[in-house]
């Protein structure tokens, strides 16, 4: 009995979790003028998808390819930047006082709103004349996603057992080949869930993007936000692109919900 | 031979850190400092940006400032409001979870909120809440409710932005909340079986006082990070109506990039950040206490 209602709650739960995104879908497939007569039965119509990819004005196409190269690439250097920095922080002999020091401010500057600071990276993109630059925003974006990153990878750092560590300097083996040989691909499912919800985040990311991007280098977040903001809302494609949008975060969830798990848990509880 | 080891250990631990550092100072202190020097100039752009010293004036515009002081007001009321339905929320999904063997599934359904870009989030929601053709009056059409004025009405735009916050993020709090459950040893569990715990008494008893630790660490956790609040106000009510929905990170959005006045932007966001070091520390004094108490 107990089974029964609690398997009912969670059905209902997960009903309202999915209705927007069902609804979201729906309109997707409808035209503007069955959206704005709110008709819940119209013909299946895919002239949204097709102004969203295939007319000249639209620059969707190109704005995935720049989610996709701004993400991947701001990813790879989170995590080549944290691995290297938290082996050393954690598995080295070094100061205290400098351990202290990386952690306290990667943790203060990861509870502050980030908007304090994309003003000043703003200014300093406008000066070194970056704005509208994939190298500023690639380096804004890894910035921004740099606390979670040091905190998934620390996390599962220093769950690597200290004999692992202890053999390999016993046989001669430097700091340097301690980490790439040892500790390098030990670390691997640590780097695939900080690399999973960094890239999520990363392509999930408006506020970074709205402000240091122009047309040309700007992501899908910022290209469906203007379909909304239009004088004449566009419905239809800001559904499409809706959809289109939650691409990564649906498969990766779908194949990867174990190592979300552990890395929202590993990147907030320390 | 041990001393050119050495030597390289040394050597690498500089190059290990230097990249990460660097990337902090340039990215980090150094925006901090400008943000600092900025707050005490009036910034013009002019093909460049020309800076004229006027001392804390910025500091007094501010108090003066239309929207940063209710948008902090709003922000704290938001945050409270939010983190305390979330938390309970929360906990009351991750006790009947816990109790379901293939929970990854609907954990997954669950997780898709926080996944998902919150610009999105927000434009759907938008939708829902229209006047005229909103998902949410088209509902209540049925039960024959007057349509409600969601995002027009000021009370209501509040809450709401309250609403949609928890839809946003309770999962999050599920997630921490479900995992420390599965952290507690079986065998107390089990014990607690065999001296005769049902469902609530289990709940109350025996996982309440266990993962107490963690429903604090959530709720402090969510009630900082509820101060980023933005890309949701930006799309659903741009801080309206009147200042009804303002919120910081969106007064600091419209003063330094809309109203393109970047003097008064900096000193809004020191003090934003001034603001936000002392609720951590106030946050973390609160923490340890609260800690000692349920070990008591």
């Amino acid at each position: 009995m107990t089974r029964f209602l609690s398997h009912s709650l969670l059905v209902i739960l997960s009903f309202i979790f999915l209705l927007p995104f069902g609804w979201i879908a729906s309109l997707a497939f409808k035209r503007q003028i069955d959206i704005l007569m709110t008709n819940i039965i119209s013909p299946i119509s895919y002239g949204n998808f097709i102004k969203l990819f295939a007319s000249k004005e639209s620059t969707f196409s190109n704005d995935i390819l720049n989610s996709l190269f701004v993400g991947l690439s701001s990813t790879l250097i989170v995590l080549i930047l944290c691995s290297l920095a938290s082996f050393t922080l954690t598995r080295l002999k070094i100061e205290k006082w400098v351990g202290m020091i990386i952690f306290g401010w990667v943790l203060v500057f990861h509870m502050i709103p980030p908007i304090t600071f994309i003003g000043s990276w703003f200014v300093l993109a406008n000066s070194l004349g970056l704005f509208n630059s994939y190298s500023a925003l690639i380096i804004a974006h890894a910035t921004i996603n740099l606390p979670l990153g040091l905190f998934i990878i620390t996390n599962y750092m220093k769950e690597i057992p200290h004999e692992i560590q202890e053999a390999a300097v016993i046989d001669g083996a430097s700091s340097y080949q301690t980490y790439f040989k040892i500790f390098l691909p030990l670390l691997i499912p640590g780097l695939f869930t900080a690399g999973i919800i960094i890239f999520l985040f990363s392509w999930n990311d408006f506020m970074v993007s709205i402000n240091l991007s122009a047309k040309a280098t700007q992501t899908v977040p910022v290209s469906v936000a203007t379909y909304a903001q239009q004088y004449e809302v566009r419905y239809g494609e800001m559904a499409a692109g809706s959809l289109v949008s939650l691409v990564p975060g649906l498969l990766l969830t779908i194949f990867a919900n174990r190592y979300i798990v552990r890395g929202i848990t590993a990147g907030s509880v320390k | 031979m041990e001393n050119r080891l050495r030597e390289t250990d040394r050597y690498w631990n500089v190059l290990s850190l230097a990249p990460l550092c660097l990337l902090l100072f340039f990215l980090t202190i150094i925006p901090l400092l400008s943000l600092i020097y900025t707050s005490f100039f009036k910034v013009t752009w002019d093909g460049g940006y020309l800076y004229e010293g006027i001392g804390f004036q910025n500091f007094f515009d501010l108090v003066e400032n239309k929207f940063y002081i209710p948008g902090v007001k709003n922000t704290i009321l938001f945050a409270l409001i939010t983190v305390i339905i979330q938390v309970v929320i929360a906990y009351a999904i991750a006790i009947v979870l816990n109790k379901i063997k293939y929970r990854i599934i609907y954990l997954s359904i669950f997780m898709l909120p926080i996944l998902l870009p919150p610009i999105v989030i927000g434009s759907i929601w938008r939708l829902m809440y229209g006047f005229d053709f909103g998902l949410f009056n088209y509902l209540l059409s049925y039960l024959g409710v007057m349509p409600i004025d969601w995002l027009g009405d000021p009370k209501m735009a509040f809450i709401s932005i309250v609403i949609l916050d928890i839809w946003h993020w309770t999962p999050f709090s599920v997630i921490l909340l479900i995992t420390a459950i599965e952290g507690i040893p079986k065998d107390i569990l089990e014990a607690g079986l065999v001296d005769g715990t049902n469902f609530l008494k289990e709940a109350y008893y025996l996982i309440t006082p266990l993962i107490m630790p963690t429903i604090i660490v959530a709720s402090l956790f969510r009630f900082i990070m509820s101060f980023k609040v933005f890309d949701e106000i930006y799309l659903l009510t741009q801080g309206g109506p009147g200042t009804a929905t303002e919120v910081v990170s969106f007064s600091i959005y419209e003063t330094y990039f809309e109203s393109d006045n970047i003097g008064l932007g900096s000193a809004m966001s020191v003090t934003t950040l001034i603001l936000i070091i002392l609720i951590m520390y106030a946050v973390q004094k609160i923490y340890i206490k609260l800690r000692l108490n349920t070990h008591d």
